[in-house]
């Protein structure tokens, strides 16, 4: 149930950057989640709109982006998701592996209406 | 409507803080670890063995996190250790501020040892830096031989696995060399080692390392 409090950070992210930079309206909110990130997407989508409603955030959309488990095998160079948290090398078993990518949880992008114009 | 890239970390927050408490540790030349595994595998057992062997060789603190009840500081406190209980009230982890305000009430003079008990989860406390050095997972033999597999965050991110229970192997179907199996495909680089903190065994080795990682750890200031 961690996904509250995630989504509340992930609330906080936005609320302080819209601020500093005086934005208007945030519409949508992308977030990266890792593979091995150890969220669950559907529960983190259910707690933003929980905590959004009746906010300025309460029509704002959030959207998972997805993102790999990669490994690179320090012992045959190949490149590989393999496809669960297993980082074995899946072209040569071998054991020492370096991960590229599927530990993000990660704010990326928000979508906002155009900054009104300076009179 | 226009995108804007902002590329920031959920947990900034909470990373934040675990670097704060990281340079206190380091000011205090104090090497910490955070003791995760699920409710029941024997973390508190573990804190008490630990505290058992290590009297007179090293000082050491404890934090006890818990969702309800302080039963755990009590346990550790006949240990005459300085502990200190934290109450999550339904909280399934600690975040980095949780400990902060703890180490308020916690008196930190000459202290080598912080052990951090976490809350008795497999998932949540995966994700949350506590500043620590590292983190120990407790699995014990009561739970499967597949635990690693079914929650591989926190195993990804344990330098050290304590196999507990392992009195109890003789009665059931978990296999030992199937759960290293499993752990080190999720992290080749665990640390592992057995314990039975019913009879004893293994923890005078667990020991022997920790201490020898406190003092490494000093060195290096």
């Amino acid at each position: 149930m961690h996904e509250l409090s995630i989504a509340e950070s992930i609330v906080d992210i936005i609320h302080q950057y819209v601020e500093e930079k005086h934005l208007p309206l945030v519409h949508d909110v992308s977030v990266k989640v890792g593979a091995l990130a150890g969220v669950v997407p559907d529960s983190l989508e259910f707690n933003f709109a929980a905590i959004t409603a009746d906010t300025p955030l309460q029509n704002a959309r959030l959207r998972i982006v997805p993102v790999p488990f990669v490994i690179r095998c320090n012992e045959c160079g190949a490149t590989s998701e393999p496809g669960g948290p297993i980082a074995i090398c899946p072209r040569c078993g071998g054991m020492a592996t370096k991960t590229l990518s599927g530990t993000e949880l990660q704010v990326a992008e928000i979508e906002v209406n155009e900054p009104e114009e300076a009179p | 409507m226009s995108v804007i890239t902002i590329e920031r970390k959920v947990l900034e927050k909470n990373d934040e803080l675990a670097r704060q408490n990281r340079t206190l540790f380091a000011s205090r030349n104090i090497f910490s670890i955070n003791i995760v595994s699920s409710p029941g595998a024997g973390k508190t057992s573990l804190v008490e063995k630990t505290l058992e062997q290590l009297k007179g060789k090293l000082n050491v603190a404890v934090v006890e996190g818990d969702v309800q009840t302080d039963f755990d500081a009590q346990r550790v406190a006949k240990y005459g250790v300085p502990v200190v209980q934290i109450v999550t009230n339904g909280g399934c982890h600690l975040e980095a501020k949780l400990v902060q305000d703890a180490l308020q009430n916690l008196d930190l003079t000459n202290i080598q040892l912080l052990v951090i008990e976490n809350v008795g989860n497999l998932v949540c406390p995966a994700n949350y830096d506590l500043g620590e050095e590292m983190k120990v997972v407790v699995a014990s033999t009561t739970e499967g031989d597949d635990k690693p597999l079914k929650y591989p965050g926190m195993f990804r991110n344990a330098s050290v696995l304590i196999i507990n229970k392992t009195d109890l192997l003789p009665y059931l179907p978990c296999k030992i060399d199937e759960l290293k199996r499993n752990a080190l495909s999720i992290n080749p680089s665990l640390i592992i080692f057995e314990t039975s903190c019913t009879t004893g065994y293994g923890v005078a080795e667990w020991c022997t390392w920790l201490t020898g990682k406190v003092f490494q750890h000093k060195g290096t200031k």
